[in-house]
């Protein structure tokens, strides 16, 4: 509970003597680009095998002659739309920008870079932090647009080429009882999630006491609880949006 | 001129601060000096606002800072200019961009003038035509030059020096403490300077104020510390040979 304290008020502190726009806009594209950018290359490995598994594991369950090929195709879309891209990219997504995040504010602080922005007045906590979470939430929910289209594609190659369904069959699938909402839920989730991977990990790193040891630590906790928090928020999400 | 009242410091039940009193003189080169682990770089975060002290006050030219509103320490702070042990360069910025940092952050300067300003500081410290290079492509000595010269880009009215000569060779030693103390006449600035190093001691202390478990123990100058009647003090000053030598010819 102590801990969550602190993460609130941390929270509140970004918003509190900040700095001029110009100052975090720079920051915040500098920011897009290492989270964002550079971590299109795993999203794009990460998504386009699970749709590629996950049709060919649908289609090695589809033993009833009774259920049409197409259902492959549509439970792709769903699983990629309500679970595989927001989610388990959110996974990939903590364990990639997280530790990231999480060992370069550890880094500066142990190294007094953070005390010397204090010392300076500025505030620390906002201006190395806001940018990293206003970037993460702009450049997530771009990466899971792109998972999910990625996902769907990888899902059609396998199906189709491994012979489990026609091209048709898949693109019919794909636009049988599409539910819209789905769309929205992913991006809600991916907003969500980006927020809580960013704002958790750059908690962990802000406040690393310690030498080298301490912010390899850092950098494992703030994974650890970027993950817990993640599946916490799915399950909430969950039960409030469907 | 920085003065400091009845300044005590706990961390988890472990007094590392006693009721520490002093006055640092504008214009002197001031130095807080004591064995590792004695508080001395607690009682200079203490004083910069890094660490909120259990009791006491700290006055810059009499504004309370330890009870200062937020708009007044930030007024105070951008008064302050600090070169930290390691330097604590940016090391995603070059030398240029370190320097011209505070500049960029907390002035509205046009360009031309903080190049101008950042070259200034950069010779200052000895350091042209490095603008380019990164601090992981320097050497510890001209990190801590780079240090100074970020801390006095802003002209600063309150210098203060952590270990300073930490990790140096004497020789370089010698010239860092001899820039601090040229930077403090010419730009008559109050400078604190935590150390250890007795080179340092001799070399620049003109107000020296000896910290010992927490305590401050004695307060005086680089020629009064050879005589004190204060055996702690005596036994720092005096573990080492050289000093011992020194005390015997004095």
């Amino acid at each position: 509970m102590r801990k969550l304290g602190k993460y609130i008020i941390f929270i509140s502190t970004l918003f509190t003597r900040r700095e001029k726009f110009k100052v975090y806009a720079s920051q915040t594209l500098e920011e897009c680009m290492k989270i964002g950018v550079d971590s299109i290359f795993i999203v794009v490995i990460v998504s386009s095998f699970i749709g590629a598994v996950t049709a060919v594991q649908t289609a090695f369950n589809l033993i009833s002659p009774l259920i049409p090929k197409y259902v492959i195709g549509l439970l792709v879309r769903d699983m990629t739309m309500l679970e595989l891209a927001p989610t388990v990219i959110g996974i990939v997504f903590a364990g990639k920008v997280g530790s990231n995040i999480a060992g370069e504010l550890g880094t500066m602080r142990i190294t007094e870079q953070i005390d010397a922005l204090e010392v300076m007045g500025i505030n620390s906590a906002s201006y190395l932090v806001l940018p990293k979470i206003v970037a993460a939430m702009i450049t997530y929910p771009l990466l899971v647009i792109l998972a999910a289209f990625l996902s769907i594609m990888g899902g059609f190659l396998a199906g189709v080429f491994s012979g489990h369904l026609t091209e048709t069959q898949y693109v019919f699938g794909l636009r049988a009882d599409f539910n819209p909402f789905n769309v929205n839920f992913a991006l809600i989730k991916s907003l969500v999630f980006a927020f809580l991977v960013s704002s958790i990990s750059a908690f962990t790193g802000y406040f690393t006491v310690g030498g080298a040891l301490e912010v390899g630590k850092s950098s494992t906790n703030a994974v650890t609880s970027s993950c817990i928090a993640i599946l916490v928020a799915d399950y909430l999400l969950a039960q409030l949006l469907l | 001129m920085i003065e400091v009242k009845h300044i005590s410091k706990q961390f988890g039940g472990k007094q590392v601060l006693t009721d520490v009193s002093g006055v640092f003189q504008k214009g002197k080169t001031n130095l807080i000096i004591g064995a590792s682990g004695t508080g001395k770089s607690v009682l200079m975060k203490c004083m910069v606002g890094i660490i909120k002290p259990n009791e006491g006050e700290v006055f810059y030219d009499g504004r309370s800072f330890t009870n200062a509103d937020r708009d007044l320490k930030t007024e105070i702070r951008r008064e302050i200019g600090m070169l930290f042990q390691g330097g604590a360069l940016f090391d995603s910025k070059n030398v240029q961009e370190n320097v011209k940092f505070p500049l960029d952050m907390l002035t509205k300067m046009p360009e031309e003038e903080k190049i101008e300003r950042v070259n200034f500081c950069l010779k200052r410290v000895g350091l042209e035509n490095t603008n380019k290079k990164m601090p992981s492509e320097i050497s510890g000595g001209m990190k801590k030059r780079v240090g100074i010269a970020r801390a006095i880009v802003m002209n600063p009215d309150y210098l203060y020096c952590d270990e300073p000569n930490s990790g140096l060779d004497p020789q370089t030693s010698i010239r860092i403490d001899n820039l601090i103390d040229e930077i403090t006449k010419e730009f008559n600035t109050t400078t604190i300077v935590v150390t250890h190093d007795m080179n340092s001691v001799m070399e620049i202390g003109e107000n020296i104020l000896f910290i010992h478990q927490g305590r401050k123990l004695w307060e005086g100058n680089s020629e009064e510390i050879l005589h004190t009647d204060c055996q702690e003090l005596e036994d720092f000053v005096l573990a080492n040979k050289l000093m011992r030598a020194v005390k015997s010819i004095s």
